[in-house]
């Protein structure tokens, strides 16, 4: 059975989830991960479906004005649940609007080998805000890191805490 | 249990800071209680949390002072159980902390946010009360000691967005009742 991705971009309505639901599952489409957001006013999705779907299909069958929507077959790449081997932390930024600050503090994320599974950022007026879950090789010095992450915190006049996931399993 | 004056004093309300702004992000200083400097500080963060009916407390540093004083006063929030009444505290410190659990929260000089945040749900803090100087200890629970964390936050310096457990924990407010 294979593996696709959709993603939907799309004014925000009442309607829109349901509508894009209901096609894949006429497509005969099982819905696996998923996240939904609103980004300024458009409702984004991002879908990873089972089932031997007809990605040209369900494009025709969510054509409408208001939305733009992409489906392509793609390889599973990791199980649900699978432990990952590094550390989990949470990157949290917070400062003025300008151009970089994302680039600039996944750079030195990435120069360690730090890995971003999530991330969301949001402008509200003049603040700008990125929280990130990272997770970090097991070798990494994180000390230095936390150092290298404020100097750029500094330059972008931006407030950054890294600290650990604190894992609420039962 | 109001510090500055009988009645809570007569203080101005003063302009809420927003974020970015750097006074939100600076350690604020110890105070004397019974300057009258302090008191008077202490009736204007009064006078300003007073003219937020959305808000249940608020910081010195949230209106541009930088001396620790928080205000609060938790009465209309549905999540409340334990009530000190209308209080601002001179040096809050917190002394005791436990039963901590996940609180969706936002904040005054932050528009249009919240998160989800780990406080404790039981706090012990201890202060002085502006004016008298009086040595007072607050036991709180449930929304009241949330709301104090958040304010004792401000005074390190910190917003809550410090403490967001992670990328999916942050939210557009879909209503308005700041911590």
């Amino acid at each position: 059975m294979g593996l696709s991705a959709v993603t939907v971009l799309g004014v925000d309505r009442p309607g829109v989830i349901a509508a894009v639901t209901g096609s894949l599952a006429d497509c005969g489409a099982n819905i696996q991960d998923s996240t939904m957001t609103l980004l300024g006013g458009h409702v984004a999705m991002m879908l990873l479906v089972s089932g031997d779907l007809d990605c040209d299909e369900v494009l025709k069958r969510l054509r409408t004005s208001d939305l733009v929507v992409t489906a392509s077959a793609i390889e599973a790449r990791r199980h649900f649940c699978e432990e990952g081997d590094g550390l989990g932390y949470v990157l949290t930024v917070h400062g003025p609007d300008r151009t970089g600050i994302v680039s600039a503090v996944s750079a030195v994320l990435a120069a360690d080998g730090g890995n971003i599974t999530g991330m969301s950022t949001r402008l509200s007026g003049r603040l700008y805000v990125l929280i990130a879950d990272v997770e970090l090789p097991k070798e990494v010095d994180v000390a230095a890191l936390m150092r290298r992450l404020a100097a750029v915190g500094a330059g972008l006049d931006a407030e950054i805490t890294f600290r650990p996931v604190e894992p609420d399993l039962l | 249990m109001t510090g500055p004056g009988p009645g809570g004093g007569s203080g101005t309300a003063r302009d809420v800071l927003r974020a970015p702004h750097p006074a939100l992000s600076a350690a604020a200083e110890p105070v004397d209680p019974i300057d009258p400097g302090v008191v008077a500080a202490a009736a204007d963060l009064l006078a300003t949390l007073r003219g937020l009916p959305a808000t249940t407390g608020l910081a010195a540093p949230q209106i541009g002072l930088s001396g620790r004083l928080i205000a609060f006063d938790t009465a209309r929030h549905p999540r409340s159980r334990s009530y000190a009444g209308e209080c601002v505290l001179a040096n809050p410190r917190l002394v005791g902390a436990s039963h901590w659990d996940h609180g969706r929260e936002g904040c005054a000089s932050i528009a249009g946010l919240t998160a989800d945040v780990l406080r404790a749900t039981r706090i012990t803090v201890h202060a002085h009360l502006p004016g008298t100087g009086e040595a007072v200890t607050i036991e709180a629970d449930a929304f009241e000691a949330r709301c104090i964390q958040h304010q004792l936050d401000h005074l390190d310096g910190l917003l809550f967005l410090d403490r967001v457990p992670g990328a999916l924990s942050l939210h557009i407010q879909l209503h308005s009742c700041d911590a």
